[in-house]
């Protein structure tokens, strides 16, 4: 802010060292005349000594000088910053003024009192109005009678379900969340291939009804779903059910509330509930990718609005993530093209070998009994299905082992016709043992409350390359 | 007044004119796209036995997986091989 030359002094009420130098200021004004410009932060009327000051009640001055403390006295030369002095100090005062016998009668030092630009809430609303200042989406009007949620759902910004208005305040707090600048890009966005910015993920999040502190969780999110191995595209666009899956993995899932226990893959928690549907809200708003668009589920599933979950972590067989190479203390998320939930129930089985076996033969049905290695699944491990194996001392690649064996389709009772169903696989496989799941084709999740001797699938789609591939990216900041 | 920020790309589509339909299928060459969909082969194979017996010049191509959009050098390879193109979408 350019000053004109001469003296300016910032002063405010509440401080007792500028109510003891009102009359220096008095005397200052009298001698040296309109080379003095007064500023008040909290009060215009003072000091009456000098008939008032200029009002810098919403301290625009005060932020753009810097001003850390009053009364500052600072002196300008050219528009420029030549000198400053904070609190009451005559020898400095008489030096900056260039006159001599200031505030005679006082004592030659005292020292003043905090800025109000300094005060945290106050700093807090500056370094947010700073931001907010930075943000480039377009800003839309809404008028005084219209009702601002039935506004966003005019606009077809909404999943069906209500969302929170995305104000230049809430985005800016929500870009509180992560070290990375609004204007960085995160991941090109199907179908439309939209370059998607930090502050395009920030709003869909505060539209979800994420806290600042999940952004970097839905940042990672987006940008693992918009690679060409997730294909996002493909799953959008495929009639089949699915939809993407979050599963988040590391120290975060803790810090931010996320529920890996009872409940975990239904409603209740802030962050599970957000997270997905802030990731489904980038798709549709920044990507283009709507139901009847692009998406053309014939069914699709209620995980599409949000599917989002943590991981327990800790226990003997690891997670996702630490099965894929990333250490425990890594946060990592995980996207998987997933369809509903089903139930594996096994009230019985105390042995690892009848859990298993059970497990197998649930899982065989995915899709179709008699489909093998195009669809891929998710196993979700509940607290007590894992004691079985823990206590019978199975490690996750034991099992792993195991149920492949358990996994394999005899060719001709499943192609194409056979017991009586023309589903199937292709005749020319019919003399070959098949594997229900090709290779990275099932993971292995541990979720759930402590009571309960069920376990869940989670179907997957078309896999691997031909489909979608599952990705795990680390959590930035 | 309220101002709510566009989450939004704030782009809009452009509009492109629809290239010129032949009149007649007499001396150009017409493309039958597999996009790898169970059985779109069977109906594309009806489709080219039908085009060859009148005589038409066809090119056979297929995308490699019906999950992803086509391949730029796929697309490129069809708009300066075919005049029109045949594409079987479901099964």
């Amino acid at each position: 802010m350019i000053q004109p030359d001469g003296l300016v002094a910032i002063v405010k009420r509440d401080c007792p060292t500028c109510v003891l130098i009102a009359p220096v200021l008095a005397d200052m004004r009298e001698r040296l005349g309109l080379t003095l410009t007064i500023y008040s932060q909290d009060d215009p009327l003072f000091p009456e000594s000098t008939r008032g000051s200029l009002d810098d009640t919403d301290l625009g001055v005060s932020f753009a000088l810097n001003i850390e403390a009053v009364p500052t006295l600072l002196r300008f030369k050219n528009g420029i910053e030549v000198a400053r002095t904070v609190g009451w100090s005559r020898e400095h005062w008489e030096e900056i003024c260039g006159v001599s016998d200031l505030g005679v009668g006082l004592a030659p030092f005292r020292p003043g009192c905090g800025s109000r630009t300094q005060e945290p809430a106050i700093a807090e609303a500056r370094a947010l109005a700073d931001r907010a200042a930075a943000l480039s989406s377009r800003s839309i009007p809404i008028g005084e009678e219209e009702d601002e949620f039935e506004a966003m759902f005019d606009r077809g910004w909404s999943d069906g379900l209500p969302l929170v208005p995305p104000t230049t305040l809430r985005v800016a707090r929500m870009l509180d969340g992560t070290n990375r600048a609004p204007h960085d890009i995160v991941a090109v966005v199907p179908p439309n291939l939209v370059e998607c910015t930090v502050e395009k993920v920030a709003i869909n999040a505060v539209m979800a009804g994420c806290r600042p502190d999940y952004l970097p969780v839905v940042l990672a999110a987006v940008e693992a779903s918009c690679t060409e191995t997730f294909n996002m595209h493909g799953l959008l666009a495929t009639t089949y059910f699915s939809g993407p899956v979050v599963i988040v993995n590391g120290p975060i899932s803790k810090t931010i509330g996320m529920n890996s226990g009872i409940n975990a893959l239904g409603q209740g928690n802030r962050a599970n509930a957000t997270i997905g549907r802030a990731l489904q809200l980038v798709i549709r708003n920044v990507g283009g990718g709507r139901p009847g668009g692009v998406d053309r589920a014939t069914l699709g599933q209620p995980g599409k609005y949000t599917f989002c979950f943590a991981e327990h972590e800790g226990t003997s067989w690891g997670t996702i993530a630490t099965e894929r190479g990333f250490a425990p203390a890594q946060n990592a998320v995980t996207i998987f093209a997933g369809e509903g939930v089903r139930g594996v129930v096994d009230q019985l089985s105390r042995t690892p070998e009848s859990l298993t076996r059970s497990i197998a033969e649930c899982l065989l049905t995915t899709a179709h009994p008699k489909l093998a290695v195009a669809f891929d699944a998710m196993l979700i491990i509940s607290p007590e299905h894992l004691r079985v194996f823990e206590e019978g001392g199975w490690s996750r690649k034991k099992f792993r082992d195991e149920l492949e064996g358990l996994l394999l389709l005899n060719g001709s009772a499943h192609s194409r016709g056979s017991r009586e169903i023309m589903e199937g696989m292709p005749e020319e496989l019919s003399e070959m043992q098949l594997p229900k799941f090709r290779e990275r084709g099932l993971l292995i999740a541990h979720a759930g409350g402590g009571a309960g001797l069920f376990s869940a699938i989670v179907g997957g789609w078309v896999g691997g390359s031909l489909g979608s591939e599952s990705v795990t990216l680390e959590i930035g900041q | 007044m309220t101002y709510l920020l566009d989450p939004t790309s704030e782009s809009a589509p452009t509009t492109r004119e629809r290239a010129e339909r032949p009149l007649s299928l007499e001396g150009i060459t017409i493309g039958l796209l597999d996009i790898k969909k169970a059985r779109g082969d069977v109906f594309l194979d009806r489709i080219e036995a039908l085009l060859v017996e009148r005589s038409y010049s066809v090119l056979r191509f297929s995308k490699p997986t019906f999950t992803k959009i086509a391949p730029i050098d796929l697309r490129h390879e069809i708009s300066t091989k075919c005049d029109v193109v045949i594409e079987a979408l479901a099964d």
